[in-house]
């Protein structure tokens, strides 16, 4: 039993938008022998835009609350995030602490009064990069008693698990990791352009109509790649691809009704996980092309 | 020396199962009469070399011939204390090229007579070569003469003298030390971090070459003349009152650069509409008299700019990059910086910047200490109400045209090589080499003028653009620093230390007999019968590095040491009466003669292939590599340089009996890869005059073919040979098989 | 005046990373990798030249920055490895401290107006609420309107446990600590803003 900081993030809270992400992440670590402990009373991130309304101190400031939380519970271990942004932004906050003494001092300024500290020495790892590093590609492969063989799949890395920190020193232009992953469980990872392609981010809540046409490109891409489902680890990508299909197939003139689902989801059935442990229950665009190995 | 040849076939890499080993030793016996044939299954091993080496040190033999992969494969294996040694290449361009499946007759047969057919070239040609005598003299010198005592002169000096060797420094003025003196600092090429301008260094230089008691320093003078060839130049130099004669080895021309006159940049750029517009060599003055202010009223000039590419990159001024502007404008813009602090405000318009190597440091720092780029050009310039310069900037970023008030505008201006040259492909007349031409550096008493041939369309004296740094298309002379190109400090450096050693290279070769480059080490030099010159001055024309003078009839005087042993002459002279000990017109005909022809009714036809051994046998042997095959009816002989060419082998092939003739050779024009220049573009001239000699044997012109081959074209090659190949097969066969 | 440092230097001083803006050397590559490259006037680079020419108010009220997805395309590829990204998001920030930004402008107001809002005020993000704040910010009409053309995927997320039905949610435990660590924060901020 391998055991990490936990940070869940907004998204995978209970009721929220990637509980499918969250439920499923949770299977998919008891399968593999792997303990979370959430850090106690966090608060969110601030994800990518947090600039603006807070600016680089009060942004910064969140995330070193979790950090000062976490090290107070559970000392120095490893912080886990599942959520792209929030891994970003935790690590991001991290290096700026760590390397800038301006920041340090004035982020424990804040911190103080909270009545807490932190001066660095969480490492920020993300979900996938433990399930790599720490296991490795032949103990993923060994926990596979349903290939998904046949399954056609586009893995859809997205921006922020790729940039600007990447995920165990893969490729920016065209990270790898996924499509291993993916190939991990027995399915097919079809030939994919866009997989680092931006689906809008944030930018789908202000102007939807500049982010719809980024994401049905990436859509349209792995329609035409053959792909039965897409695969991604970040929870913005998830709801920007499947919550706004139906929005897109109105406005653009499509015709998209494809699953989009976590890597971890993936695993979860392919190690004999079931649909509910897999949360394939919770997909909003029913994930039909799984039934046959539930 | 009476010839004893021995031939040894090797019989490893697979040779001794695809070939007839015993009709191979049979023709090289009872064929070629070779007294000594052996064999041996893996001849580049310990024991095959000890089987040769022994028979040399018996006395057996002294001459040997080397049957089994490419020259270019196991030389030093196959490196013996000998004069003559030949290499017959059975792998690389017979087995390894041919397509021969198992068993089939018809291919292995034709594989035989192939590797039959080269034995023969190798045995007629060892039979033709002679053991060449070197050229030597022994009034020879070997000090080196540096033209030129600016950072390049005094480094090359410098070195040649570390080396140990003499050098005798010229400088046209009363200092030695060139435009460095006028500097304030200098930019930190050779200073890490480099990011700081960096102390003039070119007082200690100076003091440094003056003490050096090697050197020899002769200032306020000239060159006025350059009679002879490396090891013999002789040498006047001029001063005001006296000339003086004196004896070198080599030559190293340092004699840097001057500005593009700015008086004839458009008028856009202002030059001479204010006293405030100046260029960078008078800024950098300014600069050092500690006067950074303006020219007009004496303010001081805290928000200069500089226009860089001030008139360089155009071709309706100077068409080439100055390669160091970019980077002392930076300089300049810190001078400022650290004069004014936060008042200071500088301000760089660029097309492109240009900081190779570790000079991007100092690009960054220029940006990070507050220096502002900005890409675009300078439209107009005229004057603003407050007594400064307005500059109107069209910036590409902004898409505008900004106006820019600054105290100081300042135009960075190009370098230009202050060697005269001329265009190699016209040499100038004998008797108009005039002996004291003022613009002339040397003033070579050369039959080709007394200039160094440029490089292209450029007006620089380099010689090739790849494989030849620092020379010059006149043996034993090298030029380094900005008269060789436009460049920076570090680069000046390098090129005068790696152009003393050239000229160190130069005058030991020399010493030795040998030649300098390219054919480096070879003892072999032209020379012809005087009995059958008509003067017709081919040779002396063609020689595409001037090594050849001529006595007042038009015989040609052949100046050994100046020859880089290319053969252009050989190939030039219609009498075929200039040859070389070991290469000849005569060789390669004999050569060429004992292929065996089939009978036309064999349907076998034969095509001659001359290829380069520069590029084209490289190009071939990489064939071989890759197992791409080729028409078993080729056969290759190789040339040292398609400049030896000479239309007699085309009509002897085509006597012969040969189908067609496929000539391969470097690529010529501006951008050549000849490694002799003018080689491969000389061959096509006489080409053309080939159809002549086939009319007269009443054969279709098609026949022959010159096409060009880079060393890289393994993968083009095989398609360009089937399709001459192809070509051939639809023409009928020669007509004068078996004649 | 064209390229007067002022405002250049107010940038490299006051806004984040902004002191990297100098060290551009205009290649181009994050012009080209942007993924709203169709959509922004005036791209990264082009908005670092401006700043170099002295532009103040083109740049600050420029709608460019708040385009940013944060997908860090440029950062990645740039050959200078400025922190273009963050530069971009400090302009914004920037804009917004000196009140320059098009208060309409839709991306500042999800920013600056729900999402923060919505973030501070418990701790963590509420997402319902977000999306009724982020619909209705225009007013009831046009709220509904885009609430209704987003109705079925709402009712999916619904029926699939994704979306909360009750809009409200608590504060974190520690909201007292946590609300007076972000007033110290931005404190601190807004003395690292003006500074001279
Ligand atoms: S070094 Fe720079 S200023 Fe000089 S010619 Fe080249 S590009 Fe122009
Ligand atoms: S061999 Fe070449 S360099 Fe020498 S004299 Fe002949 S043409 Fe000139
Ligand atoms: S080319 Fe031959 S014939 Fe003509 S001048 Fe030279 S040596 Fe004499
Ligand atoms: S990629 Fe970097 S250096 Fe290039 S233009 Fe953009 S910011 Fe400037
Ligand atoms: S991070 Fe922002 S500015 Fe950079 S490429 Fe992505 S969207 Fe464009």
């Amino acid at each position: 039993m391998k055991e990490y900081t936990f940070f869940p993030g907004c998204s995978s809270e209970h009721n929220a938008s990637a509980a499918n992400m969250e439920n499923s992440v949770q299977a998919m670590c008891r399968l593999l022998g792997i303990k979370l402990n959430e850090i106690d009373d966090w608060n969110c991130c601030s994800a990518s835009i947090g600039y603006a309304g807070g600016g680089q101190l009060p942004r910064m400031a969140l995330s070193a609350r979790n950090f000062a939380l976490a090290q107070k519970q559970k000392g120095n271990a490893d912080l886990v995030a599942t959520c792209a942004a929030c891994w970003l932004a935790m690590r991001e906050t991290n290096e700026r602490i760590e390397t800038d003494d301006d920041i340090k001092k004035n982020i424990n300024t804040a911190l103080a009064e909270a009545g807490l500290s932190y001066d660095g020495h969480i490492k920020t790892r993300h979900m996938v990069e433990v399930l790599i590093e720490d296991f490795g590609w032949d103990a993923l492969k060994a926990k596979v008693t349903k290939p998904l063989k046949g399954l056609k799949v586009a893995g859809y890395v997205g921006c922020q698990t790729n940039r600007p920190f990447g995920v165990c020193g893969d490729s920016y232009e065209n990270p790898t990791y996924l499509d291993q992953m993916i190939e991990a469980t027995g399915a097919t990872a079809v030939p994919f352009p866009m997989k680092v392609a931006c689906c809008g981010g944030a930018l789908m809540f202000s102007e939807p109509d500049k982010s719809c046409v980024l994401t049905k490109q990436i859509l349209q891409s792995a329609v035409d790649n053959g792909a039965d489902v897409i695969v991604t680890p970040c929870p913005v990508c998830q709801l920007n691809l499947e919550v706004y299909q139906g929005k897109i197939n109105t406005t653009l003139n499509t015709n998209f009704n494809i699953p989009i689902l976590y890597y971890s989801q993936l695993f979860v059935l392919s190690w004999g996980g079931s649909w509910q442990d897999a949360a394939l229950h919770q997909q909003v665009i029913p994930a039909e092309p799984l039934r046959r190995f539930a | 020396m009476e010839k004893k040849i021995g031939c040894y076939i090797c019989t490893g890499c697979g040779l001794g199962e695809a070939l007839d080993l015993k009709a191979l030793k049979a023709i090289a016996t009872k064929e070629q009469k070779i007294p000594v044939v052996k064999d041996h299954a893996l001849l580049c091993g310990a024991e095959g070399v000890g089987l040769i080496q022994k028979d040399l040190t018996d006395g057996v033999v002294n001459s040997v011939i080397i049957a089994a992969c490419s020259h270019r494969e196991k030389s030093a294996e196959f490196r013996f204390d000998i004069d003559l040694l030949e290499r017959v290449d059975l792998r690389d361009k017979c087995l390894w090229l041919l397509d021969v499946k198992e068993g089939d007759e018809t291919a292995e047969e034709d594989r035989q007579m192939m590797a039959e057919d080269y034995l023969r070239l190798g045995c007629v040609k060892m039979k033709k070569m002679n053991v060449p005598d070197p050229f030597l003299h022994s009034d020879g010198s070997k000090d080196v003469l540096v033209v030129g005592g600016g950072l390049a002169g005094l480094t090359a000096a410098r070195d040649v003298a570390k080396a140990g060797y003499n050098a005798v420094l010229v400088e046209k003025s009363a200092l030695l030390g060139g435009k460095l003196n006028d500097m304030l600092k200098v930019t930190p090429d050779n200073k890490p971090p480099y990011r700081d301008v960096a102390e003039n260094f070119i007082g200690a230089l100076v003091s440094e070459v003056e003490g050096d008691n090697r050197i020899k320093i002769f200032k306020n003078s000239v060159v006025t003349k350059t009679v002879g060839q490396p090891g013999q130049f002789d040498i006047t130099i001029k001063n005001d009152t006296v000339s003086k004669e004196l004896r070198v080895g080599s030559i190293v021309v340092t004699t840097g650069f001057t500005l593009y006159d700015p008086t004839k940049l458009p008028g856009s750029l202002g030059y001479g509409s204010s006293p405030d517009v100046v260029t960078s060599a008078e800024f950098e003055r300014m600069a050092k008299a500690g006067q950074i202010v303006r020219k007009s009223d004496g303010q001081p000039a805290k928000r200069v700019a500089f226009a860089l590419c001030a008139g360089q990159r155009d071709p309706a001024h100077l068409d080439y990059c100055s390669g160091a502007c970019c980077i002392y404008s930076m300089k300049q813009a810190m001078y400022v910086i650290d004069q004014y602090g936060q008042d200071a405000s500088t301000y760089l318009i660029y097309q492109e910047i240009r900081t190779p190597g570790q000079m991007e440091d100092f690009y960054r720092a220029a940006q990070d200490k507050g220096a502002v780029f900005i890409k675009g050009d300078v439209t107009q310039v005229g004057s603003n109400n407050k007594g400064g310069v307005a500059v109107k900037v069209n910036d590409h970023l902004i898409r505008n045209q900004e106006t820019l008030d600054v105290d100081l505008l300042v135009l960075a201006t190009g370098m230009i090589s202050t060697v005269d040259t001329q265009d190699p492909n016209v040499p100038s007349p004998v008797g108009s080499a005039r002996d004291e031409l003022p613009g002339s550096v040397l003033n070579l008493q050369y039959r080709q003028g007394p200039s160094l041939p440029q490089l292209g369309t450029s007006a620089f004296p380099d010689s090739h653009f790849i494989c030849f740094p620092y020379e010059t298309r006149r043996t034993g002379i090298y030029v380094a620093g900005p008269a060789r190109r436009p460049m920076g400090i570090a680069a000046t450096m390098t090129d005068a230390s790696g152009a003393a050693l050239k000229a160190i290279q130069a005058v030991e070769a020399v010493a030795r007999g040998v030649a300098v480059h390219p054919r480096s080490g070879d003892l072999s030099f032209p020379s012809y019968r005087p009995e059958g010159c008509t003067q017709c001055k081919r040779c002396t024309e063609e020689c595409p590095f001037g090594a050849i003078n001529e006595d007042d009839k038009g015989n040609p005087l052949f100046n050994p040491a100046r020859c880089r042993r290319c053969s252009t002459c050989m190939g030039a002279c219609p009498q075929k009466i200039i040859s070389f000990a070991n290469y000849s017109v005569d060789m390669i005909s004999a050569m060429l003669k004992e292929v065996e022809i089939p009978e036309e009714d064999e349907e076998k036809p034969r095509i001659l292939v001359f290829a380069c051994t520069n590029d084209a046998v490289p190009a071939l042997d990489m064939m071989g590599r890759l197992r791409s095959p080729i028409s078993p009816y080729i056969r290759i002989i190789p040339l040292r340089c398609m400049g030896s060419l000479s239309l007699v082998w085309i009509a002897d092939a085509m006597s012969k009996g040969f189908d067609g003739v496929l000539l391969m050779g470097c690529r010529h024009g501006d951008d050549y890869q000849c490694h002799n220049v003018r080689g491969s573009a000389l061959a096509e001239i006489r080409l053309s005059k080939v159809s002549e000699t086939l009319q007269r044997l009443k054969l279709e012109s098609n026949r022959v073919k010159m096409v060009e081959v880079n060393i890289m074209d393994a993968d083009t090659l095989p398609g360009v040979i089937s399709d001459f190949v192809e070509q051939i097969g639809n023409l009928n066969p020669n007509p004068y098989k078996g004649f | 005046m064209a390229y007067d440092l002022t405002f250049a230097k107010d940038v490299y001083k006051k806004s984040e990373m902004g002191h990297w803006i100098k060290m551009c050397m205009q290649c181009g590559v994050c012009a080209g990798s942007c993924p709203l490259r169709a959509h922004w006037q005036h791209s990264p680079r082009q908005l670092f030249q401006m700043v170099r020419a002295g532009k103040r108010d083109e740049v600050l009220k420029s709608s460019d920055m708040w385009m940013c997805t944060s997908c860090y395309n440029c950062i990645v590829r740039c050959p200078r490895n400025l922190p273009i990204t963050h530069i971009i998001h400090g302009l914004a920030r920037y804009a917004e401290t000196e009140k320059m930004t098009d208060p309409m402008q839709p991306t500042r107001r999800f920013a600056v107006e729900v999402f923060w809002k919505n973030i501070t005020a418990t701790g963590r993000v509420g997402e319902a609420m977000l999306t009724m704040r982020l619909y209705f910010q225009d007013g009831i009409g046009s709220g509904i309107q885009k609430a209704l053309e987003m109705k079925d995927s709402a009712l999916g997320m619904l029926k699939t446990r994704r979306l909360n039905p009750i809009p409200f949610r608590g504060k974190i435990k520690g909201y007292d600590g946590f609300a007076k660590m972000l007033a110290k924060a931005a404190e601190l901020e807004s003395k690292l803003e003006n500074k001279e």
